[in-house]
Parts: C-alpha cells; structure tokens; sequence
C-alpha cells in the first residue's frame, strides 16, 4: 500500500488535524469572541470526520487499520465528542471562561483517540494515547483559577503519566519477549505458549490500560478528576476517551493477545467484580453528584468488561452495545447536571439539592430519574438491555459464576441511583434552581431520555447487527 | 390477523398514562377511572372469547421486533383468569384513591395505569425476556407510588421493596440466559415441553425460586411484605396483596413446576417446610399485631404458604386450589386493605387500639368488614374456602405432616381475624371520634360491593373461575406427574359394592 492510499485510509484524522490547526489560528487572531464560531466549526469538523469514514484496509506497513470495528467506535466517539461540545458553550459562558482553544483541545484529544483505536501495532497505540491524554489533562484544568479543577489536571497528570509508565513498561517487555510490536505478530508469538517475560508484558500492558478506563484497582483518580474538571469536561471524560480506551482494551485483548485468552481473561474477570462492587460501594456515600457518576463509571466499566472477559465475538459485540448505551445515559445525565443551578445561576453539585426537584422541574427529574433507572439497569429502559448482552455474551462463554456474582452485585449499584430518584421524587423542595433555558441542553436531554426509553428497544435488531459487524472485523 | 387484544390492553395504560401526568387532578381522576373500565370491558370480552377447551394458547400474537426476543403474547386459562383479577380490582383502586390521594394526582393516576399494564404484560407475555421486562418494570411505579403517597415510614419501605425484589429477580435473569442458549429458544410454550438437563435443573430451579419466593412471599424472605402494606396508600396495598403477590405463584406454574419438573420434586421438602414455617409462624406473629394493615399484611404470607403447598403437591386438588386461593386472596386482601382504608381516611390511624365498637355507629361497614373477614378465614359459601380445602387434600395426598400442620393455619387464621375484628367492630369506641365516624359513602360502597358480589359467586359456584384453567392444569400435570413424589397418604379408593354384598359383609360383621 502506497503512501498515499495509507492517508487516505487516515482521512477522519487529517479532517480533524486540519480543522484543529486551521481554528487554532482563527483563535490566535480573533480571539475569544470566535468561541462560539470554533465550537460549530469544530462540531463541522466531527462531522466531516464521520462523513470521510468508511476506508478499509491495514496502513502505513501495519500501523494503522481502518475496519468496521474501527468505524463503528469512532462514530460513537464523534457523537460524544460533539455533544459535549454543544453543552459546553452556555456553561463557559457563565462561569466567564469562554475560550477559543477549548474546542480545538476537544479536536486533539479526538485525533488521538481516532489512533487509539486504528492502532494495530503497540506503538502507534502509545502514540495515540499520549496524544489523547495530552489534550485531556489541560482540559482538566481549564479552569484554571479554580483550585480544584486545577487540581483535578495536576492529579490526572500525575497519574496517567504513572500509568504510561507501566504501559510502556508493559510494551517493552512484550517487544523484548516476542521481537515485535505489530498486534497479529504478537499474538503468533504468543500462540506457542505463554513464557514468563511475556506474561509480565501482558499484564503490565493491562494495568496500563485498566488505568485509562478507569477500572479498579486502578481507579483512584477518576473521582477527583470527575469533580474537580469543569462539568462539560467531565461530560467529554465520561463518553468519548471512555470509548477509545475500552475499544482500544478490546483490539490489544483480541487482536494480539488473542491467543493467549487464558492468560488475561482471569485478569479481566478479578477487575471487573472488583469494578462492579467497589464503583457501587463507593457512590453510596457520596454528596456530590460528579463525584457518584465518577463512581458510577467504575461500576459501569466493570460491566463493559463482563463482555469482554468472554473473550468471544459476542463478547466483542456485547461490550460495544454497552458502549453505545452508556455513552447515551452518561451524556443524558450530565446534561442534567448542567441543569443543576441555583436561582442566581451559579452551578451547584450537591445531591441533596435536588430535593423535590419532581415538584419544581417535573420534565427534568422525568429525564434524571429514566436515566437513574436505566444505569441501574431497570427494565423496560435501555440501559437493562446493555447488562443484558453482556451477561449473555459471559454465560455464553461458561462464566457463570462471573455472571452470577456481578449481577448480584448490581442490586448494590441500584441503591444509589434509588438514592438519586428518591431525593427528587421523595424529599420535600429545598433549593430553587433557574429554569431550563437553554434549547440545545434541553434537546440534548430529551433525545437521550427517549433513546434509553423503552423506544430505544425497537433499534436492539439494528444496533445488534452493527455490533456484529464491528465484532467481527476482529476476529 | 384478529384485533391484538392483548396489545392493545398493555398499550392503552401506557398511552392514558403519559396523557394523565399533563391533565389537572379531576381530569387525571376521570381518565385513569374511564381507562380503567374500558380494560374491564376488554378484560371480560377477553373471558367471552376465551374457548374452554381450545387450543391451550389463544389471543396469540407475536412480532420479532426486538431481534434477540420477540413481543410474543398470548394465555392460557390460568393467566386469562390473573389478567381478569387485575383489571377487576384497577377500577377499585382509583375508586378508593379518589378523594383520599390529594397531592400529585396526575402522576398517580399515571403510576397505576402503568402498574396495570406492566401486571397484563407479566401475564401474557409468552417470550421469557419479554416477561422478565414486564416482571420488573414493576418495580419502578411501585417504588414511586410507595414512595411518594406512603405514610411516616415509607422510604425505607420503598427501598426495602425494590431492592428485594431486584436481588431475587437478577439470580432469575443468569438462569433464563443459560436456558436460552441450551433449548436455543425464547418462547415460554416451547419451553415448558423442553426437557433440561437434570442436575442442571436444581440450579435454574433456585435461581427461579429466589425470585418467586421473594415475591411470594414466603418465610424467611417475606419481611419486604408487611413493611410495604404498612406504608403504601390504600389502592397500593391493595394492588400488591391482590396481583403483585400472584405473580410469584403464576411464576411458579408457568416456569419452576413445567421447566424443572425433576428439580421440583426434588426440593419439595424445601416448599413445604418454608410454607409450614409460614403458616404457623406468620399467623402467631399476626395475632399480636397492633397495626391493621400489618396484620392483613401477615396474613397474606400465611395465604400464599396454602398456594406454595398446594403447588408443590403434585397432583390436580393441590394445583386447583392453589389456583383458587391465588384468585380468592386477590379479592379478599384487597378488599381488607380497602376496608382498612376506609376508616384509616377516617380516623388516620392504622392502630387497632383507637378503634372500637363501629357496629354501632358504622353499621353498613360492620357488616362488609365481617364478611370479608368470615371470607378471609375460609367460610364455606365464600371464595377462600373452596381453594384452601382443595390446597389441603392436595397436600394430604402428598404428604399428611404437611396437611395436618397447615391446617392449624385455618384454626389460626380464624383466631386472628376474629380477635381483630372484636376490637375493631364491638366494644366500646375508644374515643369520642371514633364514635363519631360516619357509615360509608356511596364511593366506598362502589367500592367494597363488587368484591363481595365476585367473593360471594366464586364461593358458591367456582365453576366459572376453575372450567378455563381446567385444561392448563392438566397439561401442567402431564408434565410434572412422572416425577412426582409418592405420598405417604396411601389413599384407595374404595370399589362400589354390590348393595346385596354389603348387607351381607355387614351381617357378617355382626
């Protein structure tokens, strides 16, 4: 494959890169009174991207690999990216921190995330992490005179520099043991047997990645980061790296190691229950509501990874569906914090503000309490629909006792999001917040409410059939 | 394709719900109560057409629109007799809250329009997922209407429900996966004649038992029960006692019993001494209760433990009056629970002591509240009774212990109802208000009359109730009749004897 046909096959990439570098320079010379015009330019941007996808074929001598799989994350990548873009804009402007470079931050972090999950050789996925994460930890502290959000950038820093660290610990360890980094010639190095050195690569690869998905026991940052970010940061957080990094997860499981189920899949499995019931235990004490849907999080990753610990096609397949579906409940809920402010406009975190919110706002806690439901995992709404296939694609491959203790322990998980319903259905009115005013917001709100509604079953055929497709390229 | 009936009485609660939450108060009233009776009026055009006799499944619909299961409806006698319970009792309910629920109307009506149709859902679903979506749902508006129009204590109560529940149906949901992927079907038909391996048997069996068993409720799982009758709202209470609680039971014969019928017999032992705990221990806990609403609430465990036992005994009396003790306790502990409303509404107490001598002064309500509780503890010519004595012959035939322990049940039950309904209705008034309540209003006696018209028909010709689900038990029994355990109770039947003989056989004797 020429040069050529290899950038082509990036195309989503250089759409982005290009807009990224061409609205730098609009925000170099305008300044931040372009911020609104950066932002829908850069949401243009998004879409270019997805419009341009559909390459297919393996670039750059392996580096790089466009398939359905590759494709049906970066949709959802794009999607969560220009939504949080969208919710960005009015809360910025309250808090008088509009900035130009913001939505261009926003285009970095995606073009990384875009190699992140088309990297089929260990070195551009490095690459493409780095570039991600770069972008994410100023986004962490773009507020940066308040403490805690310049906090929460120092913290996430800190530790995702620890974490690529172990990664790139990991890859060298797996480089020096099978002579590669290419993922297909991995996974033949491994197909012969396990030895000792590559099975520390291989788990020091995991710990690596548990680490940016946010999985425990490498979990600890994410709640501080949750609350500290600016909440249309936390928004961004929760959804699209959320996806790049859990696809990513899934093409180094699958593609190069493969061959070697056996020895990730009890990995897998120990940080998934233990996700599941420290993400659960840990929201229950919780006050501050980025703090519980940071909690929430990590109780959702170890879901997502029930799916993957299968280690089959299904499983592939399952692990994406959650995607989708905690990708909408995740935007949808923030979308409602974004809603939480006090009557003299300012942002407020607490729970217990929303005391009696049914009373006062009925559509907003109407939106709230279908997305406290479906995270829960309630049926008729969607989010039941996600556990459901993953815990089919895990029962399927014989892991009963992994589908019998983690879906015991997602009754732990519904007591706080009871917990979420109950304040504003149960409790008298405390707080009086500002209206609605915003028409996106609100739009934002209602088309994910509908989504993960009992409507959202008639797209299961549909979203099924993508999944497979997406599944399959990997295998 | 005939009119979707089925679907057509699980869409339009929903519709008229999502109509009522932006109505006013009165309109959301007459809506909830118009949509109500026209479900009736389904519901008994539903029994019209329903052919006794027939195929065993009718009103079948089916549409694969959600890819890995499918909207498949249909019933058999016995849910065509649990969805004509729940559409009877629906009006009453929004009857019974038309004055007493004052705040957040509309979103009440809306709760129990959704209740009513997640209950038809559970009923008529035919595909496994598709009833394990509506068996839960039901958790939501229950939540809600326990935690929103409750008493004092109703958060906890409301927590305490749900999560329950939700344990118990989660284990229910890794069973169902496993079986799909095994028969390689979702359809209920196709699985009760699909023949699961036997030691796997006793595993789905449990999984299934944690969910129905807290439903039920049965001991030791039942303390969700009286904490939740506690602190619902009249119309909730009655909704729980008279459909939620059936569906564990219905669970029962549409899955452990046709699925698992060698897992069955083989945990038997664990029913009947879960249900002989019940019976006595609920009903002794019952009789020292100083809450009305408690008490009907213990009595209930006591009732469903005569189901349990009646299931479980493998044979064709057990089954039927397990059956009929399902549909009588509907009608009875809902019309308790509304009598309790009635002067709760009153008085505002649930407290047996502040009550007192309401013979005197509420005479018309005396005497409902004797009847139901005559009915409640088995008086031949009432509902109750025709389920319970074919319950306990059942159980005989199958095992006498278990007969004659769960027979105390009935001497038990007498005992505190009656003890009840001496220091509710005779006596002194235990204050100048009590004396001063007033009889029932016409509403109430809407209420209350229906249900003891419905008491009073099934005590005295159960026919009607028992000819559609004949031919559902007896599919049921063909299923399950070769594993049955043997009783200890060798019964024979006696061959007739020549009259000529007898007299003979008797001289002899002498």
């Amino acid at each position: 494959m020429s040069i050529v046909d290899s950038l082509l096959l990036t195309l989503p990439e250089l759409v982005l890169t290009g807009a990224a570098l061409a609205l730098m320079l609009v925000a170099a010379f305008v300044g931040d009174k372009a911020t609104r015009f950066v932002t829908l330019a850069a949401i243009g941007a998004l879409i270019g991207a997805a419009v341009s996808l559909g390459g297919r074929g393996v670039g750059f001598d392996g580096l790089y690999s466009a398939d359905a799989f590759s494709d049906f994350t970066k949709l959802l990548i794009y999607l969560a990216a220009g939504v949080s873009l969208l919710l960005s804009t009015r809360f910025f402007a309250a808090e008088d921190r509009l900035r130009a470079e913001y939505p261009v931050l926003v285009l970095l972090a995606t073009v990384g995330m875009g190699m992140m999950v088309s990297a089929t050789n260990l070195l551009t996925l490095y690459v493409g992490l780095e570039m991600q994460s770069l972008a994410a930890y100023v986004l962490a502290s773009f507020m940066r005179k308040d403490v805690r959000s310049a906090e929460a950038g120092l913290k996430y820093f800190v530790l995702g520099a620890l974490a690529s660290g172990i990664l790139l610990y990991g890859i060298s360890l797996l480089y020096g043991f099978s002579g590669t980094t290419d993922y297909h010639a991995i996974a033949r190095s491994l197909a012969d047997g396990v030895n000792m050195g590559e099975l520390f690569g291989i788990v020091f690869v995991l710990a690596g990645l548990s680490f940016k998905i946010a999985a425990v026991p490498f979990h600890m940052w994410t709640p501080d980061v949750y609350e500290g970010a600016p909440t249309p940061v936390t928004t961004y957080f929760g959804t699209a790296p959320k996806v790049a990094a859990v696809a990513l997860l899934v093409r180094v499981t699958i593609e190069a190691m493969g061959s070697a189920v056996a020895s990730w899949q009890q990995i897998l499995i120990f940080t998934s229950l233990a996700s599941i019931i420290l993400g659960a235990v840990g929201a229950i004490g919780q006050v501050n509501i980025k703090r519980l849907l940071a909690y929430s999080s990590i109780n959702n990753i170890g879901f997502v990874l029930v799916g993957l610990a299968a280690g089959t096609e299904a499983g592939v397949s399952a692990t994406l569906t959650y995607m989708v579906i905690y990708v909408l409940m995740t935007l949808g809920s923030f979308a409602c914090v974004l809603q939480m402010r006090g009557a003299n406009g300012v942002h407020v975190e607490d729970i217990q503000s929303l005391a009696g919110l049914s009373r006062r706002q009925p559509a907003l806690a109407a939106a709230f309490a279908i997305f406290m439901f479906s995270l829960a995992g309630i049926p008729p709404l969607l989010g039941f629909w996600a556990k459901f296939v993953v815990f089919d694609a895990a029962v399927a491959a014989g892991l009963m006792p992994l589908a019998a203790i983690g879906i015991a322990a997602s009754t732990i998980g519904a007591f706080y999001y009871l917990k979420i319903v109950k304040i504003m259905y149960f409790d008298e009115p405390t707080t009086e917040f500002a209206p609605v005013s915003s028409y996106v917001e609100s739009s934002v709100i209602a088309l994910t409410a509908v989504a993960v509604s009992p409507i959202g079953y008639l797209a299961i055929p549909m979203l099924g059939a993508a999944t497979a497709v997406a599944a399959k390229a990997l295998f | 394709m005939s009119f979707p009936i089925l679907s057509t009485m699980i869409l339009l609660p929903i519709a008229a719900a999502l109509l009522t939450i932006f109505l006013s108060a009165q309109a959301a009233r007459v809506v909830a109560l118009g949509t109500t009776l026209v479900l009736l009026g389904l519901g008994i055009l539903l029994w019209d057409g329903f052919d006794i006799g027939g195929p065993q499944w009718q009103f079948v619909e089916n549409a694969p629109i959600f890819g890995r299961f499918a909207w498949a409806l249909g019933i058999d006698g016995i849910a065509l007799m649990l969805i004509v319970l729940s559409v009877f009792l629906m009006p009453i309910c929004i009857l019974a809250s038309w004055d007493s629920i004052e705040k957040r109307v509309p979103e009440y009506m809306a709760a129990f329009l959704l209740m009513e149709a997640l209950m038809i859902g559970v009923f008529a679903a035919q595909d496994m997922f598709l009833f394990y979506i509506f068996f839960e749902a039901g958790l939501i508006p229950m939540y809600l209407i326990i935690g929103i129009w409750g008493g004092a204590d109703r958060i906890k109560a409301s927590y305490k429900f749900f999560l329950y529940t939700l344990l118990g149906s989660l284990l229910m949901l890794v069973a169902m996966l496993w079986m799909s992927r095994e028969a390689g079907t979702t359809d209920i038909p196709s699985l009760m004649q699909y023949n699961f391996p036997v030691d796997a048997q006793t595993w789905l069996w449990l999984a299934f038992f944690a969910s129905f068993a807290v439903k039920m409720p049965m001991w030791p799982v039942h303390t969700w029960l009286p904490d939740a009758h506690v602190q619902a709202p009249t119309a909730g209470s009655v909704i729980l006692a008279g459909v939620l609680l059936k569906m564990g039971g219905y669970g029962f014969i549409r899955f452990s019993l046709p699925m698992f019928p060698e897992a069955s017999a083989q945990l038997v032992w664990l029913v009947f001494g879960m249900s002989m705990i019940a019976v006595v221990y609920t009903s002794l806990v019952a009789l020292v209760q100083q809450d009305m609403k408690k008490l009907i609430a213990y009595s209930s465990v006591a009732h469903m433990a005569f189901v349990t036992i009646g299931l479980f005994a493998f044979n064709r009396q057990g089954i039927e009056g397990a059956l009929l003790v399902m549909l009588a306790h509907g009608l009875v502990s809902g019309a308790l629970f509304l009598c309790v409303g009635v002067i709760y509404d009153r008085l505002h107490t649930r407290e047996i002591a502040r009550y007192g001598g309401l013979s005197n002064n509420m005479p018309y309500y005396a005497l409902f509240f004797l009847f139901f509780t005559m009915a409640s503890i088995g008086l031949p010519g009432l509902a109750n009774f025709v389920g319970e004595f074919l319950a306990l012959v059942g159980a005989y035939k199958a095992n006498s212990w278990v007969a004659a322990v769960a027979t105390t049940g009935i001497i038990l039950g007498a005992a505190y109802m009656l003890y009840l309904y001496r220091r509710v209705a005779f006596g002194t008034a235990a204050g100048e208000d009590t004396a001063s309540m007033r009889d029932m209003t016409p509403r109430e006696w809407l209420t209350l009359a229906p249900i003891a018209a419905a008491t009073l028909w099934m005590g005295v010709y159960p026919e009607s109730f028992m000819a559609p689900m004949r031919n559902d038990v007896t599919a049921l029994l063909a299923r399950i009749e070769r594993t049955a355990p043997a009783g200890d109770a060798q019964l024979k039947m006696g061959a007739a004897k020549p009259a000529q003989a007898h007299s003979a056989a008797h001289g002899e004797a002498h």
